[in-house]
């Protein structure tokens, strides 16, 4: 991953609770960071290359939106399938995070892990039907977790630099 | 909701244009004002429906060190060990899920090294083992509703 120096940083501290929601977002981030607006766009052009930024986008609630099926689903593959199964199952419209994981024997044998989103159990599940579809024979097994509960959330927030181990 | 804000969420999924005026360019796109537009997303953030607006970080890249992991709890204890997990500022955030691995958290350090022991402090407070299963690879990530 490529590295982000000090004024990224601050970018990236000032942005965080979101961009502003003005014709010319960039010129207040550079007002406030002492910086050029084409300094600025051009910093997040760059962080968005680079991968630091995913996308500047909108980011809605599932449940105001009516999402209340969200379940984890995860698959036993064969190590070397995972990467192309992964990619194609991540380009799916309804799956939010594909991810390959380590397996933990014997308690734990899934290597894949992906999660979809409907707005009741049998959109949910047969989004499952279809993820097991495209997967076909690759899958070893497979199971799925459905969430009851949110016991914590707080986002996922900068580390601050200065602060010792 | 309005077929606007329907199209609004949808197109703003997707990633504002990275362009001087990226509000203009995203309202012209949507065949609105850039007025309306911001004005639109203003009352989508005030009412919950978007949680955020903005630039969406890979955590990694930021220098932090991120594990999911799972724990089996017993049911007559599930309150009281999510009480201990939670107590935990690493732990940032924290799912019941319905399986016999019925919790599911993230820890979010700042170094590998402080992962394995905030690991190690879960299963001294707790008395039960934990999971880890850091990220390997990534396929995507990203939420696409359809509003």
């Amino acid at each position: 991953m490529s590295r982000i120096d000090p004024i990224d940083r601050r970018l990236i501290e000032a942005t965080q609770g979101g961009l502003p929601l003005v014709p010319r977002p960039w010129e207040v981030l550079a007002g406030e960071l002492g910086l050029e607006p084409a300094e600025v766009l051009r910093r997040v052009r760059s962080l968005h290359s680079r991968g630091v930024i995913r996308r500047v986008a909108a980011v809605p609630n599932h449940y105001a939106l009516g999402y209340r099926a969200n379940a984890m689903t995860v698959w036993d593959l064969p190590d070397e399938r995972v990467a192309e199964v992964g990619e194609r199952l991540g380009a799916l419209e309804f799956v939010s995070h594909c991810y390959q994981r380590p397996r933990r024997l014997p308690e734990w044998r899934y290597n894949l892990f992906v999660m979809v989103h409907g707005r009741d159990r049998q959109e949910t599940e047969r989004q499952i039907g279809q993820l097991k579809e495209l997967i076909g024979g690759d899958a070893r097994a497979f199971d799925v977790l459905y969430s009851s509960r949110i016991l914590k959330k707080t986002g996922l927030r900068l580390a601050d630099p200065g602060r010792p181990e | 909701m309005e077929e606007i804000d329907r199209r609004i969420i949808n197109r703003l999924q997707e990633g504002l244009p990275l362009v001087e005026a990226p509000y203009a360019a995203a309202a012209k796109e949507l065949g609105i004002s850039e007025e309306e537009l911001l004005s639109r997303l203003r009352a989508l953030l005030d009412s919950g429906v978007l949680s955020r607006f903005g630039p969406m970080f890979n955590p990694e890249a930021l220098g932090g060190a991120f594990c999911l992991c799972a724990m089996a709890v017993p049911e007559e204890a599930y309150e009281e060990v999510a009480g201990m997990v939670n107590a935990f500022p690493e732990v940032a955030h924290n799912y019941r899920r319905e399986h016999r691995f019925n919790m599911w958290f993230v820890l979010a350090c700042e170094t590998p090294g402080r992962i394995a022991q905030v690991l190690r402090e879960i299963e001294e407070r707790t008395g039960l083992p934990v999971l880890d299963l850091p990220k390997e690879r990534e396929f995507y990530i990203g939420l696409r509703l359809c509003a």
